[in-house]
């Protein structure tokens, strides 16, 4: 058990104060912005919630948060279940699982500009592998500027780039499986998928979640991947919320509106991301950890 | 058995295939020259050239933007494995008024969208002094690392039982001498994870590093992104460039190998 000890505060004051540095400030700035405007010269004044209230009836918000929630879902579906099935196959142990684990991590090294400029490479009709070889078999494609072909893309790369986290998460999970499960799963002749679905798949929940709760955040802030690909377009086609954000904050510098939206925004993913994590310690406790 | 065996072997190198073919097609353009490139389509470089490399090591803009990276990258590890060593120790050990609260509060700053803190973070570097040095990058990036830092070593120093620091106190240890004599040697794999971790997310990072720099310290990624935009499309350069930011992940990775899948699953396995 651990021990009370009010002490401990001082070991964790650093990490207190440098946080409060790097987050809490920035964070005041935007709460600061989005419940004011500005004429301009640095004299701003009160306006309650006007922006809070704009950014909601926005269309233009809800377009961006209806694609970026199509794409986080699409990705997951696809993530999730291919990583399961990815990491049953992986070799469990010798020199082929260290070279497989090497080989699969590798995309996730890769800087997020660099993942948008390979796709881009690979996919342009004129000199990329896949959009040459996709043309030349007669298949229309052209992500730059057919809108179908552009959200394809985006989903392949993200698939490419992210997949592997959930193989190497699942794989964690099922290296951690006794053996003397399967030796008795063996001894009752339990078929395949029974072997998956009552001894792997309820090992694998911890890791399963975890894989989730991080590809859910990280999915739901994509920035750098489809900016450098298609910048946001064909048109606004996969123009994410944080693209958007961006275009707002910095592009045309409406301060106000975007305060506003970062703090929606944020907010949004904070009460999906406790709900995940709210889970993940019930199992935790669940399993006496 | 040796049916399954050749059908697993058949979907790793389907998926490997998948992960390598758009790697290699950048390593191919990488070593072709622009006509080449834009003029005939093959798979492999028919004139190989090494032109494009040359012009990153010979042109200061684009080697410095490695050098950059790397001394921000590196600030950035040390920063956040020394403020959250303590930090997950009393996590682990202790409770402490408010301290579940506390834990889920740093972790929300993981799930803050960097896009969010970019202007705030430009106006706040910036009113202190700091924009464009290496340390603003490496402070801004904190704020996503310490808390992953954070919650990766907790889970390893759970694995240590508390029996040990109990020990090593009635020896008359004081806590310092403890913790970094016999604590830190324990946890030393966990260490290496927590690393490699901001190291990983570090230096994949390009909103931030793009926002907080201009000229000296501007990263790899930055100077990617303005190139492409400035000088027209130099495909050959940029996958140059492209397959030169992938080396130093690749070796980390090796360095790592043994540890990663755990990593992975922070510690938690």
């Amino acid at each position: 058990m651990k021990t009370v000890n009010q002490k401990a505060w001082f070991l964790v004051l650093p990490v207190l104060l440098l946080v409060g540095f790097s987050a809490v400030i920035p964070l005041m700035t935007v709460v600061n912005y989005s419940v004011q405007d500005t004429f301009g010269n640095n004299v701003f004044y009160w306006v309650g919630l006007e922006w809070f209230e704009e950014i909601l009836h926005s269309e233009r918000m809800h377009n961006a948060l209806g694609r970026q929630v199509i794409f986080t879902t699409v990705i997951m579906l696809i993530e999730i279940p291919l990583g399961i099935f990815i990491s049953l196959h992986m070799p469990k142990k010798g020199v082929w699982a260290s070279v497989c684990l090497v080989l699969i991590a590798l995309p996730l090294l890769i800087p997020w500009n660099v993942v948008g400029t390979i796709w881009q490479i690979f996919g342009r009709i004129d000199i990329g592998l896949l959009g040459h070889s996709l043309n030349a078999l007669g298949i229309d494609y052209n992500y730059v500027q057919n809108a179908t072909a552009a959200w394809i893309t985006i989903i392949i790369m993200d698939v490419w780039h992210w997949t592997s986290l959930v193989v190497l998460l699942c794989y964690a999970g099922l290296q951690a499986i006794p053996d003397a499960y399967y030796q008795a799963a063996k001894i009752d002749q339990a078929s395949r998928w029974n072997v998956f679905r009552y001894i792997e798949l309820p090992k694998m929940m911890g890791v399963l979640l975890i894989a989730s709760l991080l590809r859910f955040m990280d999915s739901f802030m994509i920035y750098t991947e489809p900016f450098v690909l298609t910048g946001g377009g064909p048109g606004n086609v996969t123009t994410f919320l944080s693209i958007d954000l961006v275009k707002m904050a910095i592009g045309q510098f409406d301060l106000g509106p975007a305060a506003a939206f970062s703090l929606i925004y944020f907010l949004t993913i904070l009460l999906i991301s406790w709900v995940f994590y709210t889970i993940m310690t019930n199992i935790d406790k669940r399993e006496g950890m | 058995m040796k049916k399954r065996f050749n059908k697993s072997a058949l979907i790793m190198t389907f998926y490997i295939v998948f992960l390598l073919l758009p790697i290699y097609w950048l390593i191919n353009m990488s070593l072709k020259t622009n006509n080449e490139i834009l003029g005939t389509f093959s798979l492999w470089p028919q004139n190989l050239t090494f032109a494009n490399y040359m012009v990153i090591f010979t042109d200061p803009s684009w080697y410095w933007g490695y050098i950059n990276s790397i001394i921000y990258v590196v600030m950035n590890t040390v920063i956040s494995l020394a403020v959250a060593l303590p930090a997950a120790y009393a996590f682990s050990r202790y409770n402490f008024m408010g301290d579940k609260h506390l834990f889920f509060w740093l972790l929300t700053n993981r799930m803050a969208p960097p896009a969010v803190f970019a202007l705030p973070f430009f106006q706040l570097y910036s009113s202190v002094g700091l924009f464009d040095t290496h340390i603003a990058v490496a402070l801004a990036h904190t704020l996503f690392n310490v808390p992953l830092a954070v919650w990766i070593l907790e889970g390893f120093m759970r694995g240590v039982p508390k029996e040990i620091d109990e020990t090593a106190y009635i020896d008359g240890y004081g806590f310092f001498k403890f913790f970094f004599k016999i604590f830190t040697p324990l946890i030393s794999s966990g260490i290496g994870v927590a690393a490699f971790f901001c190291f990983m997310f570090s230096w994949v990072e390009l909103l931030l590093s793009r926002t907080l720099t201009a000229v000296d310290a501007k990263s790899i990624a930055a100077t990617m992104t303005r190139t492409v935009s400035a000088s027209g499309l130099d495909w050959g350069v940029l996958s140059a460039a492209g397959v030169l930011t992938i080396i130093p992940g690749a070796l980390v990775i090796y360095f790592v190998r043994h540890h990663i899948a755990k990593g992975f699953a922070l510690g938690r396995v």
